[in-house]
């Protein structure tokens, strides 16, 4: 077998390992979105009327709605836990020892990022099967197309994660960059209400949620759910992912990046 | 051209120097102590030789690779122990040993007897089903550099090995590592302890980013204990 697909396999079974062996973590990735689905979703029902939209055909309910946005959000989660490992990993050592391995380094940090989608794909599935168990199905062609499409959106916000990893010195820094990362990316999005009804509020909000491209990877899994492919949203999800994906690569390369300035 | 060769290397942070026109060269066969105080600029000159900090002028060689030019043959030429430990502690001690082999891209069936071999080595093959965190430090150590030579370096690079370990477990450490040297490789060893260093063994004393002594310990001694030496030499106290 070619190294660097050896490489591969294992960096994603040790990330797969060390998932399984933190049971905490799957149960806290799971209950999230459980809780926003069962309590938030419940909530704001009665507060929130929807409108025939695409991809929906009919009327819907608020917490079918939200599906698609708490599987970005489950993969938002995950994009910045694996970063957070990096983090932590670069802390620890292992993150240098990645890095002197012989295999080209953009590959390496490739190696990881897949390594945490597989994670996220996991989390998404169960969270959909436990959706379904509360009565929210979707047709079943949409569970199998959203499987590569939710690898796009997973390596995108991945790569997002890993661009940070790449800045953030030390792991006490983190907890500033869920404040300002996690929580405007998601709430300004479509994960939680369609840009008409924010534009009913705000013009400046609309835009800006229009604009995020957590917005377009929300709305990629959102018609893939209905077996369907949101073109815009693939092209902003795809690019964004290789403008993170290459700037994270800078950011780890040891003539340019940032880390000379975290080196002791 | 010598195992490891490093020429006229300059580094900074910011307006900080870390290293000032170092230079030295390691033979194979060779155990090289790099002694300095802490802060000497030893662990960036580690950064610098694995290739994770890039130097903005100089040169390293290992193994005639140039780490510049050809970084990925320089890496593959080079096992290399961290002063920080670097190992997933909730798995067994072979099952770290074969990620490290994945990552240098050798298939099971190589890596099983290489490591079997590394492991042999450092006498740590009856603990290969052991989980890490039930090891001490001193089998963590060894464990480590074992891991080191799974892809059959020429060069072996260790940056303060033994911090932590007691007295005993530090000799037995240095012993196989000079057994190492003996057998052909070329090790660099950094280290602010002298006892770990022997009398015919090289040193490159770095002090304040600079190299201010280079060459065999019993010739830079002289008369005196390596230890006075040492302590004259960078002024400590």
């Amino acid at each position: 077998m070619n190294a660097a697909l050896i490489a591969m396999i294992a960096i994603i079974r040790r990330e797969m390992l060390r998932f399984v062996g933190q049971r905490s973590r799957f149960l806290a990735a799971l209950v999230r979105p459980l809780v926003w689905l069962v309590v938030f979703a419940a909530g704001f029902r009665a507060a929130l009327g929807l409108s025939i939209m695409p991809p929906y055909e009919t009327y819907i309910t608020y917490e079918v709605y939200i599906i698609p946005g708490l599987c970005g959000m489950i993969q938002l989660f995950n994009g910045m836990q694996s970063s957070l490992s990096l983090v932590y990993d670069q802390e620890m050592g292992s993150m240098r020892l990645l890095l002197t391995s012989p295999l080209p380094r953009w590959w390496l940090l490739f190696s990881k990022l897949v390594a945490g989608v597989c994670v996220s794909l996991l989390q998404v599935y169960a969270f959909l099967f436990i959706a379904a168990l509360f009565g929210i199905t979707f047709p079943v062609f949409g569970y199998v197309l959203i499987l590569p499409l939710l690898i796009l959106s997973g390596l995108m916000l991945g790569a997002l994660g890993m661009l940070l990893s790449s800045t953030i010195k030390q792991l006490e820094n983190f907890a500033g960059v869920m404040n300002f990362v996690i929580f405007p990316m998601f709430f300004m999005s479509t994960a939680l209400y369609p840009l008409w009804k924010m534009a009913e509020s705000s013009q400046i909000l609309s835009t800006i949620c229009a604009r995020n491209p957590f917005s377009h990877a929300v709305e990629l899994i959102r018609f893939a759910l209905y077996g369907q492919v949101n073109i815009i949203a693939l092209a902003v999800v795809v690019a964004t992912f290789v403008v993170f994906m290459w700037a994270s690569v800078i950011g780890y390369d040891p003539a340019r990046g940032m880390m000379r300035k975290k080196a002791r | 051209m010598s195992a490891i060769s490093v020429q006229n290397l300059n580094f900074a942070y910011g307006n900080k120097t870390a290293l000032n026109d170092v230079s030295f060269d390691v033979d194979a066969c060779m155990f090289c102590a790099l002694l300095g105080p802490n802060g000497a600029g030893k662990s960036t000159l580690f950064s610098v030789l694995t290739g994770l900090l890039s130097p903005p002028s100089g040169r390293v060689s290992l193994a005639t690779h140039s780490m510049a030019e050809h970084p990925r043959r320089a890496l593959a030429s080079m096992g290399v122990v961290f002063q920080q430990p670097s190992l997933d502690l909730d798995v067994s001690v072979a099952a770290n040993m074969h990620y490290f082999a994945a990552l240098q891209g050798l298939t099971k069936r190589t890596a099983a007897p290489r490591i079997q071999e590394a492991l042999e080595k450092l006498s740590m093959y009856e603990r290969r089903d052991e989980k890490v965190r039930k090891l001490n430090g001193g089998h963590r150590r060894r464990m480590e550099i074992a891991r080191a030579l799974i892809h059959r370096p020429k060069v072996l690079l260790l940056d303060e090995p033994t911090v932590g370990l007691d007295a005993h477990t530090r000799h037995a450490i240095t012993d196989h590592v000079h057994e190492l040297a003996a057998d052909g490789m070329a090790v660099l060893w950094a280290t602010h302890l002298v006892d770990e260093i022997d009398d015919n063994d090289k040193v490159v004393l770095l002090h304040q980013s600079q190299i201010i002594a280079d060459g065999p310990a019993k010739d830079l001694r002289g008369s005196q204990s390596l230890d006075t030496w040492f302590q004259n030499a960078t002024g400590a106290t």
